[in-house]
């Protein structure tokens, strides 16, 4: 049994625990020490009634103030969206030409449609907007669908071959080589042609001169008489340096092309992200590689 | 009329009845703080004491307060940390926050000069100047006013709870709260218009950091000075431990001359009759009742000691009463105290302060100071930031050219409206466009930068040439040349890199 008693040479008294005859001297603890002990407990009664503590079978105790973290996001979101609404409701009655001409309006766009690039966008375009094979770059001066203020506005907006949409960018390339519409001689031989119109030298000069008539009679209407592309029907430019479905260009990339083409499609992101939103994308864009 | 000397019966002096708290005898690992009563004195270097706290509580209460007419929309605070736009202003000079270095000049001078006077006066710092010591010092001089000196304090605490005691203690508590407050209340005007920030303060409009600051800074100055004390220096301050590295045998410190003080006696009659021959001190005490660090100067020099010197005062008091010549506790060095030791008496002379290890700290201080001024009188007050595109590197266009797009920064540090002129320097086939609206015109980007203004400015540099298209990487320059003055225009080359691909 405990037995406290003092000890002889320190002259403190011992707890009354005995192990071995090792006796433990009471030290108590310090005062400030105990009442801040007794403090964080009287606190933590008053937190787990004040916030949420206790886990129940679902969440926990919501606690009097009804404070949560994502209710902090919220007002803060709230606030954020508060204090930029004189601008916003600004961008929302602007035409999109208007902002441009609004130096405030367009640094505000700009920033906002950066921030919803980074969102939507970079998936497919890339995080500096540099695109993909397939996925054209924005930051340079060959725009499929015209490179104004105004047409990027309506392109992103109404998205490239978007499902049902009315107003999306729709045209395709006939399928030359997949429907037998051309021989894969003829296909090499306008392949041949095409690779001239950027410069390129032909494997064959011959298979140049006779795709030329090719080009002409299944080409031209569409990219023009000198490969320069036409912005109504999405229709590349093939006579400039720019490629989409090729990483520095070759007879052997047109061919593909030309046998089964292929198509971008952009979702029409004026019904998922709201008019302003492409107002802002728009004003963004433009100041990558726009005005061309 | 004859002058009689009484040389029965010694002179008439007070022995007090102090014992040194931190006495080197009780000195135990583990001991709960008794408190210092220090008893009140007065003297030379209590005199420089009270001055050298009126000047530099002066400066730290009146500096805020200082106008300073500058140009344009610049604060008018002579002394001004703005933190909310990036910037410090100390009367003529202005300084941005990439000039910070400065600052960090100033605190090397700070250091070095520390280590200067140490080596010279030892803890002259620690003894007069520190804050910890300037406001304990004006702490325990409202605590004497308050509760009495030394002995009436002494009975004060030893007293049960009466009316008197609640009055006076809270009388020295309140008094002491109301200098916290104003300590920590005029902090804060060193980082916001002073006349403007206390109104705010007043009306309760002012931002919660800054009550908050005034809060910690008022809970620090209270406790602090008002019940840590000497147990700032002595357990929380890192300069104690140093400063054996900075003294040597030549620093003047507040020493005890044991060669002439012992044998210590308070009983000189007796002693005398028996024949012993005795010391000058007469074992008064009251060396050890003024110190504000609780210590026995007699111990010899130590760690406690902060060397302000109201034990020479006491003692030279004592000294002049007994009819002793004065400086039995002196400045005095290690080394004359070891030649008046081996019976060389000698004295104290200002040569004593050109030794090698003062010189080349003067140095090294007066070398920064030097690199300061001049590096200061001959600051730009423009300069370009070259923030070159990372994502993409470059673009290709549609002629096969390459495109790098970068952001310049340029920054106008005067209160002035300003228009510089940017060109492309040193790459060949370079052509310069800019983004938005105003386009360079035969290569030249004009741009207007307001007053005290950063404007960044985003630029489009491509070329056609081979020799850059076929070059992973080419240095070129930003050549910026100022347009608004003529006089004595900024500008100069700013590098950047032309990335192309790699084929």
């Amino acid at each position: 049994m405990s037995k406290i008693e003092k000890d002889e040479i320190s002259g403190v008294d011992t707890t009354g625990h005995e192990w071995d005859g090792i006796k433990e001297l009471n030290h108590p603890l310090p005062r400030w020490w105990v009442m801040t002990f007794y403090a964080t407990i009287v606190f933590a009664i008053g937190y787990t009634i004040l916030y949420p503590a206790w886990p129940l079978l679902r969440g926990a105790t919501p606690g009097v103030l009804g404070y949560s973290s994502r209710g902090d996001l919220d007002k803060s979101l709230e606030a954020a969206a508060a204090s930029q609404k004189d601008l916003a409701d600004k961008i929302a009655a602007t035409p999109v030409a208007g902002i441009m001409k609004d130096e405030k309006l367009r640094a505000f766009a700009t920033a906002a449609g950066a921030a919803a690039f980074k969102v939507n966008c970079v998936q497919c375009h890339g995080s500096g907007a540099a695109g993909a094979i397939g996925y054209p770059n924005l930051n340079d001066n060959d725009w499929l669908w015209g490179g104004s203020i105004d047409e990027i506005y309506a392109t992103i907006g109404n998205g490239i071959r978007a499902p049902g949409n009315a107003s999306t960018h729709a045209s395709q390339m006939p399928n030359f080589g997949g429907d037998g519409i051309l021989k894969p001689e003829q296909i090499a031989d306008v392949a041949n042609y095409v690779w001239t119109l950027s410069g390129g030298k032909p494997d064959d000069a011959a298979a140049a001169t006779r795709g030329k008539q090719i080009y002409a009679d299944n080409c031209a209407a569409c990219h023009g008489d000198a490969g320069q592309g036409n912005k109504e029907f999405g229709a590349p430019n093939l006579a400039d340096q720019i490629r989409l479905y090729s990483k520095n260009g070759s007879i052997k990339d047109i061919e593909a092309q030309v046998t089964r083409p292929r198509h971008g499609v952009m979702p029409a992101w004026g019904a998922k992200l709201g008019d302003t939103a492409v107002k802002e994308l728009a004003v963004f864009v433009h100041s990558l590689g726009g005005g061309v | 009329m004859v002058q009689v000397v009484n040389t029965i019966d010694p002179p008439q002096f007070d022995r007090l009845d102090a014992e040194a708290v931190n006495s080197a005898q009780k000195r135990p690992l583990y001991e709960a703080r008794v408190k210092i009563h220090p008893k009140a004195v007065a003297g030379t270097f209590r005199s420089l004491k009270w001055a050298v706290m009126a000047v530099t509580l002066g400066i730290y209460y009146v500096a805020p307060w200082l106008r300073w007419t500058r140009p344009g929309d610049a604060p008018d605070q002579a002394i001004l940390v703005d933190l909310a736009h990036r910037r410090f202003y100390f009367f003529f000079i202005e300084i941005w926050p990439q000039e910070f270095y400065y600052v960090a000049g100033l605190l090397i001078m700070a250091g070095i000069g520390l280590f200067l006077i140490t080596s010279l006066f030892g803890r002259a710092w620690c003894g007069y100047a520190c804050p910890q010591t300037v406001w304990t010092d004006l702490y325990m001089a409202v605590e004497a006013w308050a509760e009495g000196d030394r002995n009436a304090r002494l009975k004060l605490d030893a007293a049960p709870w009466s009316f008197t005691k609640l009055r006076k203690r809270a009388l020295k508590l309140f008094v002491w709260l109301l200098i916290a407050v104003a300590t920590g209340g005029f902090w804060v005007f060193y980082f916001a218009d002073a006349p403007t920030l206390l109104r705010d303060l007043l009306t309760l409009k002012a931002d919660p950091i800054a009550y908050s600051t005034i809060g910690i800074l008022t809970a620090t100055t209270f406790t602090f000075a008002g019940f840590m004390r000497e147990q700032v220096c002595t357990y929380m301050c890192p300069w104690p431990r140093i400063q054996g590295a900075m003294l040597d045998e030549h620093s003047l410190v507040v020493t005890y001359n044991a060669w002439r003080g012992e044998p210590r006696s308070g009983h000189r009659k007796k002693a005398e009759a028996q024949g012993l021959k005795l010391g000058d001190c007469v074992d008064c005490n009251a060396c050890v009742a003024v110190c504000p660090m609780g210590i026995d100067i007699r111990d010899g020099n130590q760690l406690e000691c902060i060397n302000c010197a109201l034990c020479i005062d006491a003692c030279d008091a004592v000294m002049d009463k007994v009819g002793s010549s004065r400086g039995l506790i002196s400045y005095s060095t290690a080394s004359l105290y070891s030649d008046s030791v081996a019976g060389r008496p000698s004295h104290w002379h200002w040569r004593m302060m050109l030794r090698p290890r003062t010189a080349i700290y003067f140095s090294a201080w007066a070398a920064v100071a030097i690199i300061m001024l001049v590096t200061l009188i001959g600051r730009e007050r423009f300069d370009v930031n070259v923030i070159a595109d990372r994502n993409p590197l470059f673009v290709k266009l549609s002629d096969g050219s390459i495109r790098n797009g970068y952001t310049l920064k340029l920054l106008n540090m005067k209160q002035e409206m300003r228009t510089f002129r940017i060109v492309v320097d040193g790459l060949p086939g370079a052509v310069l466009t800019a983004e938005g609206d105003e386009q360079p015109k035969d290569g030249a980007l004009d741009i207007a930068v307001e007053p005290d203004k950063l404007k960044p400015v985003k630029v489009f540099v491509a070329s056609h040439d081979p020799r850059i298209v076929g070059q992973e990487a080419t240095r070129f320059d930003f050549a910026v040349t100022e347009l608004t003055q003529t006089e004595k225009p900024e500008g100069g080359n700013f590098e950047a890199i032309f990335h192309a691909p790699r084929d």
